[in-house]
This record gives structure tokens, sequence and C-alpha cells, in this order.
């Protein structure tokens, strides 16, 4: 049976990629509404009349505590119970870049065997010590339970981040493997992965982690934007790309959907498919 | 009691922070620390009982990575640097902190308390003496404008109080006071200018007193309770008068006598002859251009449903006291130019051009800040102001000159994009009537900001007040933007405009004139801290705040919306059509003055402008022979700061948010050549995009600003049409920075000659706007770039910039991807140069390596770039191109060799074969700068279709691409190699000398 699939972007207090990221999920099949984090703490929106919830990239209260820490602080005090149940009856959640810091400050990641509580990753200063804007091959663990990730083994990506270097204690690490929670890894350009390579793995993360997913794989955070590669002309080849695809005279030109949406039509898709 | 919170990395964990601290220590000022660790500080200036201060403590420490406590951490040092701000000084961090602890406490903060942050850092290194401490901080870590700091040595330091509780709060102990401006003369008048930092001009205080003396003014000024002028009056004439509010330098007379000829030239105003006209007759002709000349930006047409507003400023006399903070409030500052366009637009996209001295300078000058400190602050600044706000920072250039050493230039642009029509009325229209209310939103008002316009009216000296320098708050703004942007589509806004210079004082002043007048109620204004005088909340420039006029229907749902976004809006007061600026204080009156009085006749500024030329002036080409290295002089070429790759700054600028990047920054095979212009498509559902470039060539000043201009218009123009422009849909947005061309024989006696430089720039930028076909959508000007340095031994040295226009170029592209990029794509395609080279090395950069100025400065022949421009979109356009790049500064070895790093191919080309006026030497070949030139590859199959393009314009196939990694091939006028070097070792020369930056 077929649903429709809604989704709901957060907005304001600095957040600011919340257009692409409705566009993104539009450009997926879905019904996306910008929605500000106020008007859903007030209670003027709510989470029932959603499948999806997406945490966006930006600079959420400044980020002059630790990215993510004030939003997920507020996000805690007012909605904590509220998140967690929405997980809990089947939504997706996706954090992107500011919305991963989030979501590593809720606690909803991890999310160890349902544990949503509990800080035990983060995301910290890039090694290299400034912000940074660049494109990243990617490495997809293919046995990963992320539900957004489903038939893709490695994509490209643009990051941009001061603070996305994973870090977690050894045993934590341990525990994301083996439960196959780690989605997806920084790449050299033979799709391997990065082995803490600067600028290929351009954070200093800890075994390359670009992005991980709780075990249900139901709640999914990464610092790629997915929803900066949504038209063939975002990624920085597509010139080269373009230029050999017309003189091998193939067309259309350009293949279609991007990667980049391709995530947000798993998620999607995974709704419609009627899982929720 | 105060708390004192300490944060910390847990120990093991990688410093970012601290290893750059480290790392610049050893760069920058050889001094050798072994570890660098940083304590974050909180101060809460409040009385917190101890859950509270528990609460507060997990906030702000990730368990996972730091540590914290309420005591000093200990954390291992030799020495400890404790910075902070000064009083009054804008902490972000500060307030969004406090936002949270009001947010987690259910608790709010009186006036009399606060939250400040600061760092703690702790320096390890054998053997580091206090006076090396000190320089870290003075010359590293701290800048006195703004911050304040104390050392600890191990000895200093105890471990219980630790740095102790600093708390920079502003207390005023001062009750609001309105101060009567005494003008029985004109003396009288102008000696208060002096005091106060008015900057009057002395020509305009008879006008001014004449005023304030005339009988029927007196009269209903005592009416009202009023005598002679207040000091809020008189500073609200002085902004409104100011060079930087009201461009009396444009709108001045020029009498321009060329020495040689005798010729003489009589203009009345440059912006009304030179700027306005040609923009007027343009937009006639061009039904794309909707709105320019009288709003905060110009405006253009998208498409069918949107219209595109671009506007760029500087901001050169904040950033050059404080390079941080003031490039920050430059690029949040010319963002709220957009947001107060027309109804409103949303931000899209920003540019940036800075100028200062050579990164390495180490000559007798003593300026302020360090070239190499000032760009580090000034690439900060933007950084943060314009990541935080969410808007891609797509395009920007460096260049370097010790003539900046006096004051730098910091160019900000913004385009934005509104919807053409808002609730079915036209977006570019707004007007004020009376009965509106007058709402101020955004930030607070404080003592900051205060007589910014009138100090950039001057030139650098120790004496320029420094309560102007700023810090933008992006995370404010952007909150604001995005609550205006709603109130704007419920159709709740009926004007709107930015406070920049000048505060409330122009934004209320410049929209009461459409009503007609307009009364306000300061105490009403929200402030920062109690204290102010009447006339400071008046003309503060405290950032982030926008004046808007609602409808008093509409009001009860803005301020809700307002609410809703947690942003501060506040009625103020209301439009009237009394035809006066009425404002009072607590019910008192504290100006009266008819709002046509800025519109009196006002003694225009005169100007002697002498032009000597070139020629006369004793400029003559160097008389080279031989035969060099060419190879060696390419691999330097490419080595030279302005010619060299400046990734490190792109890269930290987020150019990709809001998803519609479609031409980079930086291009190519390994994403590292800089793009001739960006493109965006704002609109993301639509294949449209907007492409944008700049340009800025001040060394061709050294012979004749005219062709300097010509050629920047040019170059601007050529970089649009190299990634897929039309040439007949360019607007453009002129800014100028010259130095004081107000001659006097003792503190200017080149002022005459910088005068007819401007005069001959202007006429320049009339001359190729009218021949290229581009309105200037907006356009600014910045004058006195000049400044007093300390020499080597105890003297000053004026130091004048060069003159500078910076030009910026918008075009609509149909779909983003028919565009192209300048790097090579194909083995075995064919490499064409279109357009003339000609002997024009003069003030090229390749004469500025050898040490000469020359006189044959390249030239624009404007029908021939036209032709060259439009034959190159054309062969775009047919989907012939598989690459096309400019050739800019540095001519075609550089250009050429670009082309080929680009694509990570090689390049073997004949460079007798181009298009050339007779005689040319193989250094002309190789590096003149000739404009209206490009470089273009063509796949084989498309030779024929290519060529057939080229009835009307200038273009030469002058060799191939070869293969991956392959070697630059150039020969020369007899058929000798001139250059052969492996590619791959040319892009490691071009990367080497910013290489190690990040």
């Amino acid at each position: 049976m077929t649903h429709h699939a809604s989704a709901l972007v957060l907005t304001g207090y600095g957040l600011n990629c919340d257009h692409e990221t409705a566009f993104a999920f539009e450009q997926a099949g879905a019904r996306a509404e910008r929605v500000h984090i106020n008007a859903l703490i007030s209670g003027q929106k709510t989470l029932d009349a959603f499948h999806i919830l997406a945490f966006v990239g930006g600079f959420s209260w400044g980020d002059d505590h630790g990215a993510g820490v004030i939003q997920a602080h507020r996000m805690k005090t007012r909605l904590g119970k509220g998140l967690v149940a929405f997980v809990e009856r089947g939504g997706l959640v996706i954090g992107i870049c500011n919305g991963f810091q989030t979501l590593v400050n809720l606690g909803l990641l991890p999310g160890i065997d349902g544990d949503y509580a509990t800080r035990s990753v983060a995301l910290i200063a890039n090694d290299c010590g400034n912000f940074r804007d660049d494109w990243v091959a990617l490495a997809v663990n293919t046995a990963s339970p992320c539900v957004f990730t489903k038939g893709i083994a490695s994509l490209d990506l643009p990051i941009r981040h001061g603070e996305g270097k994973f870090f977690c204690a050894p045993e934590v690490l341990a525990t994301l493997s083996a439960n196959q929670q780690v989605v997806m890894r920084y790449a050299d350009n033979t799709g391997a992965p990065a082995k803490g390579r600067f600028p290929q793995n351009p954070n200093g993360s800890v075994d390359d982690i670009a992005g991980i997913c709780d075990t249900t794989g139901r709640v999914f955070g990464l610092m790629p934007h997915p929803e900066a590669y949504n038209h063939p002309t975002n990624h920085p080849h597509w010139p080269l790309q373009k230029e050999k695809a017309v003189r091998a005279g193939q067309n259309p030109v350009f293949t279609l959907p991007t990667d980049g949406i391709r995530l947000f039509l798993n998620g999607v898709d995974f709704v419609k498919t009627g899982v929720l | 009691m105060a708390h004192r919170l300490e944060i910390a990395l847990k120990p093991g964990l990688t410093d970012a922070q601290g290893q750059k601290v480290k790392k610049r220590a050893a760069d920058y000022l050889s001094i050798g620390l072994s570890d660098v660790r940083v304590v974050h500080v909180i101060t809460l200036d409040a009385d917190l009982s101890e859950p509270q201060q528990w609460a507060v403590r997990e906030i702000f420490t990730n368990p996972v990575t730091q540590v914290s406590s309420f005591y000093p951490l200990a954390v291992a040092f030799d020495w400890i640097i404790w910075v902070g701000f000064r009083p009054g000084v804008k902490d972000n961090a500060g307030d969004t902190a406090k936002e949270a602890i009001s947010d987690s406490l259910g608790r709010t903060f009186t006036d009399d308390e606060g939250v400040y942050t600061s760092k703690r850092y702790c320096l390890s290194g054998d053997g580091l003496s206090r006076k090396q401490v000190e320089t870290i901080a003075g010359e590293l870590l701290a800048n006195d404008t703004i911050e304040q700091w104390k050392l600890f040595s191990k000895q200093d330091w105890d471990s219980k109080t630790g740095i102790g509780l600093i708390i920079p709060g502003v207390r005023l102990a001062h009750s609001p006071t309105v101060t009567l401006i005494p003008v029985e003369s004109d003396a009288a008048l102008m000696k208060v200018s002096d005091q106060r930092n008015l900057a009057l001009n002395p020509n305009d205080v008879p006008v001014i007193r004449e005023y304030f003396v005339r009988k029927e003014v007196r009269d209903r000024r005592r009416a009202v309770g009023l005598s002679d002028p207040t000091d809020i009056e008189v500073e609200y004439i002085s902004q409104a008068r100011s060079d930087h509010c009201n461009h009396n330098t444009f709108g001045g007379r020029f009498h321009y006598k060329n020495l040689i000829t005798g010729e003489t030239l009589e203009i009345d105003s440059l912006f009304a002859t030179c700027i306005r006209q040609p923009t007027l007759d343009l937009q006639k002709e061009k039904p794309w251009v909707v709105s320019v000349l009288w709003d905060n930006a110009g405006m253009a047409r998208f498409d069918e449903e949107h219209c595109y507003v671009i506007t760029g400023e500087t901001h050169n006399s904040p950033s050059n006291m404080e390079a941080y903070g003031g490039a920050m409030t430059g690029i949040v500052g010319v963002y709220r130019d957009p947001m107060g366009t027309g109804k409103g637009a949303r931000l899209v996209m920003g540019g940036y051009g800075f100028c200062t001295g050579r990164r390495d300078y180490d000559g007798d000058l003593k300026p302020r800040l360090s070239p190499r400190r000032l760009l580090d602050g000034v690439i900060e600044g933007v950084k943060d102001g314009g990541n935080k706000s969410g808007i891609p920072t797509t395009f920007g250039q460096i260049y370097f000159d010790d003539g900046y050493m006096g004051k730098c230039l910091v160019f900000v642009t913004a385009v934005g994009i509104l919807p053409a029509y808002i609730k079915g009325e036209p977006s570019d229209k707004k007007t004020t009537r009376p009965g509106d209310l007058i709402v101020m939103c955004g930030g607070r008002v404080g003592k900051d900001g205060i007589h910014g316009v009138t100090a950039s009216s001057e030139v650098y000296s120790e004496h320029t007040p420094a309560g102007h320098v700023q810090i933008g708050d992006p995370y404010t703004q952007k909150k604001m933007h995005d609550f205006l942007l709603c109130a704007r589509d419920e159709g709740l806004i009926r004007f709107i405009t930015d406070n920049g210079g000048g505060g409330l004082s122009s934004s209320v002043g410049e929209s009461a004139l459409y009503s007609g007048g307009c009364e306000v109620w300061l105490e009403k204004v929200p402030l920062k801290y109690a204290g102010l005088d009447q006339w400071e909340i008046w003309v503060s420039e405290s950032q982030e705040r926008m004046t808007v006029a609602v409808a008093p229907e509409n009001i009860d749902r803005f301020l809700a919306l307002s609410a809703d976004h947690a942003v501060e809006s506040t009625v103020i007061g209301k439009y009237t059509d009394s035809g006066m600026l009425h404002i009072l204080h607590d019910g008192v009156t504290c100006a009266y003055i008819d709002l046509n009085f800025m519109a009196s006749d006002f003694p225009q500024w005169k100007f002697e402008a002498h032009w000597t030329p070139p020629k006369a002036r004793g400029l003559c080409e160097p008389v080279l022979g031989g035969s060099p290295d060419f190879n060696a002089l390419l691999c330097d070429m490419l080595a030279r700061p302005n010619i060299c790759s400046k990734e490190w700054v792109a890269r930290q600028y987020d150019h990709e948010v809001q998803g519609g990047s479609a031409v980079k920054p930086l291009v190519g095979a390994d994403r590292d050549i800089p793009s001739d212009a960006a493109v965006t498509r704002p609109v993301l559902s639509s294949e449209k995009g907007i492409a944008f470039a700049q340009a800025l060539l001040p060394a061709y000043s050294k012979i004749d600003a005219y062709h300097m201009t010509t050629t920047v218009i040019d170059e601007a123009v050529r970089r649009l049409v190299a990634v897929g422009a039309d040439p007949a849909g360019i607007g453009g947005v002129d800014n100028f920075c010259w130095p004081n061309i107000a001659y006097d024989p003792v503190s200017n006696p080149d002022g005459r000659f910088k005068a007819a430089q401007l005069v001959r720039s202007c006429l320049a930028l009339r001359d190729a706007c009218n021949a290229f076909g581009i309105p200037l959508l907006s356009g600014k000007d910045s004058m006195y770039v000049d400044g007093h340095l300390a020499g080597r031994y105890g003297e000053t040295r004026k130091v004048s910039a060069l003159p500078t226009m910076q030009f910026s170029a918008t075009a609509v592209v149909d779909d983003v991807t028919a565009c192209t990029t300048l790097e090579a794509k194909a083995e075995g395609d064919w490499v064409y140069v279109a357009g003339i080279t000609r002997n024009e090395l003069g003030a090229s950069e390749y004469y500025e390596l050898l040490g000469f100025t020359g006189l044959n400065v390249p030239r624009v022949r404007f029908d021939e770039s036209m032709a060259v421009c439009r034959a190159v979109a054309a062969a775009i356009g047919r989907g012939l191109c598989a690459s096309v790049h400019g050739v800019y500064r540095g001519g075609l070895g550089v250009h050429l060799a670009l082309v080929a790093m680009g694509g990570n191919l090689g390049m073997t080309a004949d460079l007798s074969k181009i298009v050339q006026e007779p005689g040319l030497s193989d250094h002309t070949l190789l590096f003149s700068e000739s404009p209206a030139r490009f470089v273009i590859t063509v796949a084989p199959e498309n030779r024929a279709a290519f060529e057939s393009l080229w009835q009307d314009a200038p273009c030469a196939c002058i060799g191939t691409v070869t293969g991956k990694n392959g070697r630059l091939t150039l020969s020369g006028q007899n058929g000798s190699v001139l250059v052969d070097r492996e590619v791959t070792a040319l892009k490691e020369t071009w990367k080497q000398p910013f290489g190690n930056l990040i």
C-alpha cells in the first residue's frame, strides 16, 4: 500500500539549509513543510502529522558553545519525550551537518539499542583548525541498517563545516562498528576509506566516519550535505562529466536523480511503501 | 555574586584552536611553543543557586569531549594569557549563552546582570620570556581596540582564584541630557563641530546657522519649547551632510584641466553626469532593469516571478582598526541592503574584495596592524559573517599593494532575490503614509558605532575614535531576516530600510520624506544599557537593525510574528505629514526640524583637477632585450602574490549553502583553479542562474585611471561571458575607493592630480557603460583611502592607496547546464586565442616583477571587445566550447597555464599564431595584458562550426591540448620554444606561496 509522505523541516534560530532541504524532500516526492523550532515547541505544530523529521544545517544559536549544543539543549528540555516517542513509533529522523551535531548532543544518536538519551559520541573542531567547504568522496557501508542509504555504495557530496570531527571512546566505536551503525566514511578517489588523510578526510574524524545511524536505521546523521546535491550542476565536475557524455553521444546528458536526492528518495520510499 | 565557568577539551584530544595559535606564533612571530590549550570562560554576573549552577554547567559541557569547573581548571602551562572583551564590545557568544541560560532556568536577566565570554590560553614552551608572551598577546591574540588581556606566569598564578572575576559590563552613571549648541557665530558652531567630532564642513556652517536664527523658525521652535539647536539636531545634520551619506565628492563641481594641452572640462556632479545619466538612458532600452538609483540596492528582472537585487559596499576604516570586527560588520551590514530593498529581498549570495599591503611586508612603515594580521582578521570576519548568515560567498579577490597599508580596502557585495509581486503589488514599490507606525526590528542600541559615518569621511589618524569599531552579529540578523520575509509575504510591510551608517537618523529621516514627516519617541528605543544621551540613541550605528513602516491595522500581527521568531521589534514612533522631523524623549521635544532643510542650498563642494598625461609625467617603456629564461620567468610570475593560488580563502567560505551552486569559485579536475565567475541558481525549481564576477586592476592607475577603469569593466564583462552569460544582459555595480582629492599645499599636495584621476575614471565608467550597455544597478564611493604611518626614524609618512575601482557584474543565465568552465577537458582539443594582443605591458604584472612601470597601459577598444564577447557567447550558446577562460592579469602565459592546470592536462601552443599587432617581442606575447581576449578549447568535431563564428572578430587556433599530466610547451615569434614545463610542476609553483595556509 502506498502512503503519502510528509517531512517536517526545522527552521529558525540561525538554521540555514531549510529551503533546500525542503526542496530535496519535494524532489523525492514528499510533502515538506518548513516549521520554526518555536512553532514545534509551542505546540502550534505537532510531530503527529509527519513521517520524517529533518534537523538541517546552519549555525543554531550561532554555534558559539559547541555546534548544535544549544539547539539540542532547548529541544531536549522542551520536546525531549516527544522526539523519542516520534522515533519509537517508527518516524524517520535525518540530521544534516548542524542537524547531525544536534542529534548527537540530544543523544538520539548513536541511539544504541533504544537508548535515545545518552551522549556518547561528539562532533568537534576540525583538526585542520578551520571551517572548510569542499566535496568529498564517501564510501557507504552497505551492511548498515540505515534506511536512507539503501542501494547506494558510494557517492560524492559537499561538506561545509568547522566542527565535523567525529569522536568517541574506542569501546563506543567498537560497538558502532559491530552494530553496523557507521553508515558512511570519507574515502579516497579509489573509493577506499581515507585512513585519516587530509583533505580526503577533511576534519580528522576517527575511522573516517562521516555519518552514523541508530540501531534501527531510522535515525541518521551525517556531516555532508545531500540536499546541496539536488541538481546535476551542484557537482564540481559536472562540466567535465557533461563534456564526456556529449562526446559519447549519451542522451540525456545527466543521470537523474542526483545521488543527493537518492538519499531523500530512500527515506520517502520507506514511508510510502507502508512500513510506517 | 558572580560565577566563572571554565570549559576545556579533555586532555589527549587535539585542541585545533590551540594548534592554530602555536602555528601562528611560530610562523608569524618566530616564537616556538610546545603546546597551547584553550580554556573557554563564561562569566556569569548573576546570583545563581547551586542547582542553577549545575544546570548551567550541564548546558555548556559536552560529557564526551570536555571537562568544566566553577574553579580554575588545572591545565598545564608555562604562561597564561587571558583575553576578554572591553566593556560594551559586542559579545555574541555571551549573548547566546544568556539566551540559553534564560531558556533553561526559566529566569530572565536584569539590566544589572550579564553573561560574558573570554578565553584563557595556556602556553607551554621552554624558556618563554614575558616579552615573548606579551608579543603573542598583543600581536596575535588580542586587539586592544576591542579586547583587554592579562598575563600570568607560573609564579603569578593562583590556582584558587585563577583569572579572577572580570565583568566587562557597561555602567553609565549618566542621566540622558540634551545639550544646546550655540549659534551666535560660525566660529562658535565650528568649534562645537571640532569638539564633538562632527566633521561639519565649514562651508555648510553658515547655512545651518542661518536656519536656526531665522525668525519664523525660532517662533515655531519656541512653540514646542526649543530655542538654539539641540545636539541631536546638529548630529542629525552632520551625519546627513557627511560625505559618506551625502556623496558630496561625487556630487561636487570639478574644474578639470589637462596641463599639457590646456584642454578644460567643467563637470557639475560626477554622479549626475557619469553614473545617473547613462543608467537612466540604458534603463529605457533594457526592460529587465526594474528599479535603480533610489533604493538601498538596484533591482533587475530574474524571471517572470522574481527580481534580483544587488549592491556593493566597502568597510575600509573600521577594518583598518579592527580587521575581524570591521570586515564582519561590513559583510553582515551589506546583507541588510537587499533586505531593505523594495519590500525586502532574501539574500542569495555574497562577494568580497580585499586590498592590503603585501602579506610578508617587512619594510620601514609601521601600520597599527601588520598586513598579514590585518588580512587574517578580514578573511575571518567575512567567514564568520557570511557563513553564519547562511549566504554563500561565491566569488572574491585579493590584491596586494603596499599603498593599502595606509588604509586597507574591504569590498563586500550582496545579491538577493524577491518575488516580483507581493499580494498582487509590485515588490519594488514602497512608501510610508501618515499614520504608519515606525518599527525598529533586530538588535538593541548602544554606544557602539557612534560617528562611524563621519569617521569614515576622514583620513585615518591616531585620533580616529575607536568607538565606531563594532562586531557584527549574524545570528541575530539571520533570525530577523527569516522573520521579515514571513512578514513581507503576509503583506505586513509597507516600507523597509536598514539601519546602517547614521542609524535611526538616516533610516527614519529618509523614510519620513515619503509621508512628509515623523514623530519619534526615543524613550521607546530598546537600549543595550541605560545612560545613553538622546543624540546617541538617534545616531548610534548599532548593527542588525531594520526600520519598518507598518500600518496600524497590521501592527498586532507584525509584533506577534516577530515574537514567534524570537526577534525584538518595537514601535518607536509614527509617520506624519507635518513636514517636520519631530523627536521627543519622555514627551519632551528634543528635535524639531524641517524635513526639507536637508534639501536646502548647501554649497556644492568644488575641486580643482589637474591632469598631466603619462608621457609628460616622464613615464616611458623600459628597454628590454636578450633571450631570457622564460621558464623561470613564467614560474616567478605564477608565484607572485597577485597571481598565485589563494585557495585557502575560498575553502573557508561556505559557497554552496542554499543548494544552488552551479559554477563554484574553484573549478577544474582538482577543484583548485579560481573560476572566471560564479553561477548560482537562486530559485531551486528553475534552471536559470545568476552569473556573478568582480574585477579590480589598481596597478593601471599608475599610468592612467581612465584605462584602469575601462579594463576593469572589460574584465568583469569577459568573466561573465566566459561562463556563458549574454553580454547584452549585464548589470554593474561600481565601488570607488580613492585617496583624498581635496588639494592642500601641505597636507595633500597632489590632491589636484588625484582629483583628475577621479574625473578620468568616472568618464571612463560612463564611456564603458554606454559602449557595453551596462546599467549601473548600484554603486558606492569611499574616499580618503590614506593613512599616516610611522616610519623607520619615528617620522610619519602619508601613504595613499592606488586609485581603485572594483566593478561587480551580474547577468541572468537561462540554463545553467549550458555554462562553461575554464579547465581544458580533453586531450586532442584545439586551443584558440580570441582577441588581439598588443604591446600593452604598461603597469603589467610582468613589468612589476622587473621593477618597471612603463607607459603602454592596456586599453579597451569597445567595439572590438564587444565583437569578441558576442562571438564567444554565440559559440558557448551552440555548445561548441569545451572550455572558455578570459585572459587577465599576468597575460597569456599565466592564463594558458591556468587552463592546462585546471584540466591536469598538457598543452602545446605556438604563440606566434595569435592575432597580434606587428612587431611584438616574445615578452609581449607571453605577458602583455591586452584586454578583450579569451582562451578557448574546442573538440575536434566542432572545429569548423566554431571557426565559422569568427567573421567579425579576431581569433586564431594556436595549438592543442595534450595528455594527462603533460607539459606546457609554448613557442614564440621565431619558432623557438619559450616555455616547456610539466604542468604539475607549474601548478606546484603556483600553489606554493600560500600553500600551507588553511
